[in-house]
């Protein structure tokens, strides 16, 4: 045979046997909100990022498929008595995808990485609570082998905290705790998250990566739970236009999407039935009040902006009942709290509403001769206009002039963040773990970028600072809802929603369980033919 | 025979002399462009969440943007002039290089196959049209041409998905999927439509004059075959066409963000929008060079094939 002849046969038999395992694969088209900025999990931030690391990494702590904290490659762990000490012990079965064994100090080399200032992590805020962390971080005279993280052997993670956390566990679920493989990042460096190079300790590795199409992970044969993995492949595509999303969901083309347009709500109801999955989330979509300008730094004037918008019904129209009204800043549900305090104008009449807040204006000293002008700033997208629309439209109700500012997203939160440059705006913020604190913090006078209301108040620092060294639940969550009483009559922040999830998912599509979280790990999950 | 004698004397020169000519627009798009984006408020990095000093001062430095911007500037051309766009500030896992590579293919392959059905379908409603002048056929094609010109494919490519996509299951609603023939049907056809419209209509108004002409006149009373007169009519006819067609063509090579998005296609025409709205100052520049050497590049093929077309054209 010659060898162009035995190249032929040996490629066209490679290609049958690989079309009669591609028929047999089992693959999940999966919707995703964008493609990712990288998969280098330290340098991510966002939801649509933590979908496809979930399913590739896997950190010591892990959701499962309701979004519940459980042990992931740490099998179980010892907290100590002064809540600061974390001992966990990890699977004697944990793999990376080319056969090593994960060992503790894979989680040290990982942690240290993300703090280093020099790798230029964009959220390792997140693991602050670590000692030393946020000094490595700011460089601020620690260096990375300062990190209270420590391999007591192979098996065994130490890690101390700056302060007793209760919510550090499920910290440990976030893509900045995931681990990387230490020898393929030291030998490819930035290189190291190409298809070919990616070594990972998740349920999937990486096949493939074409930005604007698709990232391919396919299953992970050396993970310690293989066995249970029933689907064989995870194709994520990035949804940019959820019309045309919606419709390819409808002829099957993806089992899931990560959103729908909130306009469409009632036809996709009606044709696609149960499919439709919405369901609260973790997210606050507030309009921020600049508290130091001249117009809005009467509490009284912000009390009245919020307490005559009509929540229930841009919930309904604007957003196709997608959103839930808010009446509070923290949402409700969340862990290692209680119910959030809210406004008290919640359980007023819209009557009385509006009578109070033109009587809350009067004081303050605006009226018909000299009616409150206000400049409202939103990131242009239909249905921020739509909210900011129906936002003015109430505030006409008390005599409230509005302009408005729209720009793209980039300029508009620079605006809010690096200048003192606008009066109200619309903002979000999803929350990154399930703890009151992770909401109520935007409001602390020093946290710089994310207090776009510039709200000081000495009192509310005070209590955060108590809440922060109170050990006991119980009473920690009574000061934080102290806490966030004082921002309700000072409303810096006017709560307008809360964010919901919004899925479609196909009957086909078993094990998925809309949870607060929005995580949906796909290794829990089959596709029934 | 006119371009064999005249090919050694000046079709080359004429060529080098455009490709020197392009060398200082381009410079010159390039150096506007780099300082305009750079006006916009906010920088790559930037996002909802603010990043501490010291990240963003490795991060900045880490892709140059801590250096004076003439000094950026100066290291850019000089990456440039080398054929390197550099890396990417969104798709940070890869270069505006790696991201070309990956996305003109897909553009290119639907930009070519949607020009080559404008040209072919409407190059013969419009011949049809000029022939058939005022008559049912005519007024269909004028009717037709004017729907394709004002109906946006914004609405065209939704209604295709729901019509041949959802209700007749006929075709994907979207998707690459390596490039199958139908995966692509649909765009094609979307991007062609318009294209259709306008060369159809530019050819049925430039033949019924050509059809008017002396030289048509002749060879009709002569009774010469449809065929010949149509090809003969048709030299003439195309002219306008043809120097449409040059930018049409730079634009439609280089993708077009409304169908790629909706039709969720890799192509580059997604790059333009994207890379302005994320600040990723190097894939805006990339996505504003490779437009501009296109246009360049069929606005000379266009000078070529009019002097092929067209004897009486020189080359000067």
């Amino acid at each position: 045979m010659s060898s162009w002849f035995k190249r032929m046969a040996i490629a066209a038999a490679a290609t049958v046997a690989f079309t009669g395992m591609a028929a047999a694969q089992v693959v999940y088209n999966r919707g995703n909100d964008a493609d990712p900025e990288t998969l280098d999990p330290h340098k991510t931030s966002t939801t649509y990022e933590s979908h496809i690391l979930r399913d590739m990494l896997e950190g010591l702590m892990i959701y499962d498929a309701a979004g519940k904290v459980i042990p992931g490659v740490a099998e179980k762990h010892e907290i100590s008595d002064d809540g600061v000490t974390y001992r966990f012990t990890l699977r004697q079965n944990a793999k990376w995808s080319n056969g090593d064994p994960v060992k503790a100090s894979d989680f040290v080399f990982s942690l240290r990485r993300i703090m280093d200032p020099a790798t230029g992590a964009k959220y390792a805020n997140i693991l602050y609570p670590i000692k030393n962390a946020e000094k490595i971080n700011k460089s601020q005279g620690s260096k990375p082998e300062d990190l209270g993280v420590k391999a007591v052997d192979d098996r065994t993670l130490e890690i101390t905290l700056e302060r007793p956390t209760p919510y550090f566990l499920e910290l440990l679920t976030h893509q900045t705790g995931l681990p990387v493989h230490q020898a393929s990042v030291q030998r490819h460096n930035a290189d190291f998250v190409k298809p070919g190079n990616y070594v990972s300790n998740g349920a999937y590795v990486l096949k493939e990566f074409v930005p604007n199409s698709q990232i391919r992970l396919e299953k992970n044969t050396n993970f310690h739970d293989a066995q249970n993995v029933k689907i064989d492949a995870v194709v994520f595509q990035p949804q940019k236009d959820l019309a045309a999303t919606a419709r390819r969901f409808e002829a099957g083309e993806l089992h899931s999407t990560s959103d729908f347009p909130a306009d469409q709500t009632k036809s996709l109801r009606q044709r696609l039935g149960d499919q439709v999955h919405t369901s609260p989330r973790l997210g606050l979509y507030y309009i921020s009040l600049n508290t130091t300008k001249e117009n809005l730094k009467d509490p009284r004037v912000r009390q009245a902006l919020s307490m005559v918008i009509d929540r229930e019904l841009i919930a309904e129209q604007v957003w196709g009942g997608t959103m839930l009204p808010a009446y509070s800043i923290v949402p409700p549900g969340i862990g290692n709290y209680k119910e959030p305090a809210t406004a008290d104008f919640k359980t007023m009449s819209p009557i009385e509403r509006e009578d109070k807040a033109k009587e809350l204006l009067k004081q303050a000293g605006y009226g018909p001769g000299k009616p409150l002008k206000v400049q409202l700033r939103y990131n242009s997208s239909d249905n921020n206009k739509n909210t900011v629309v129906q936002v003015a439209d109430d505030w006409k109700r008390i005599g409230v002039e509005t302009a408005f500012i729209n720009t793209d997203a980039k300029t508009h939160f620079a605006v809010l963040r690096d200048t003192n440059d606008y009066e109200a705006a619309r903002a979000g913020w999803i929350g990154d773990y399930s703890d009151p604190q992770n909401f109520l913090f935007l409001l602390e006078s020093d946290n710089k970028g994310f207090n776009y209301a510039k709200y000081n108040n000495p009192a509310f620092d005070a209590l955060m600072k108590k809440a922060a060294d109170e050990k006991n639940l119980d009473k920690r969550a009574d000061i934080l809802k102290e806490a966030e009483a004082m921002l309700m009559k000072d409303m810096p922040y006017i709560p307008v929603l809360f964010y919901g999830n919004n899925n479609l998912v196909s009957n086909k599509l078993q094990g998925w369980v809309d949870n607060v979280t929005g995580a949906h790990p796909t290794r829990f999950m089959s596709i029934k033919q | 025979m006119w371009f064999y004698r005249s090919a050694r004397d000046s079709v080359l020169p004429f060529i080098l002399r455009r490709f020197l000519s392009a060398v200082p627009t381009l410079f010159l798009i390039v150096t506007i462009s780099f300082f305009l984006i750079r006006v916009a408020p906010g920088g790559p990095f930037d996002l909802e969440q603010p990043l501490e000093a010291k990240v963003m001062e490795n991060l900045m430095r880490i892709y140059n943007l801590d250096r004076p911007l003439i000094e950026q500037y100066g290291l850019y051309l000089w990456h440039l002039a080398q054929g390197d766009f550099g890396p990417s500030f969104y798709f940070r896992d890869f270069t505006i290089g790696e991201l070309f590579m990956q996305g003109l293919p897909v553009s290119i392959t639907l930009g070519a196959l949607a020009l080559l059905v404008a040209v072919l379908v409407g190059g013969t409603l419009g011949t049809i049209a000029a022939f058939r002048q005022n008559s049912a056929i005519d007024y269909l094609v004028t009717g037709f041409a004017a729907m394709g010109l004002t109906i946006p494919n914004f609405v065209v490519a939704p209604v295709f998905q729901i019509v041949f996509g959802l209700m007749l299951a006929m075709l994907p609603i979207g998707g690459w999927n390596d490039g199958a023939v139908r995966n692509i049907i649909l765009p094609v056809i979307v991007l062609a439509l318009p294209q259709i419209a306008v060369v159809a209509r530019m050819i049925r108004a430039s033949m019924i004059e050509a059809l008017r002409s002396n030289h048509i006149r002749t060879l009709r009373s002569l009774g010469l075959p449809t065929s010949t007169v149509v090809s003969h009519a048709l030299r003439g006819a195309s002219l306008p066409v043809v120097s449409y067609l040059g930018p049409a063509a730079a634009a439609l090579l280089t993708g077009s963000v409304v169908v790629e998005t909706i039709f969720a296609l890799p192509g580059i025409g997604r790059y333009f929008v994207e890379g302005a709205l994320n600040r990723d100052y190097t894939l805006v520049m990339g996505t504003v060079v490779l437009v501009a050497v296109f246009v360049m590049f069929f606005n000379l093929l266009v000078d070529i094939l009019y002097a092929l077309i067209d004897p009486r054209v020189r080359y000067e």
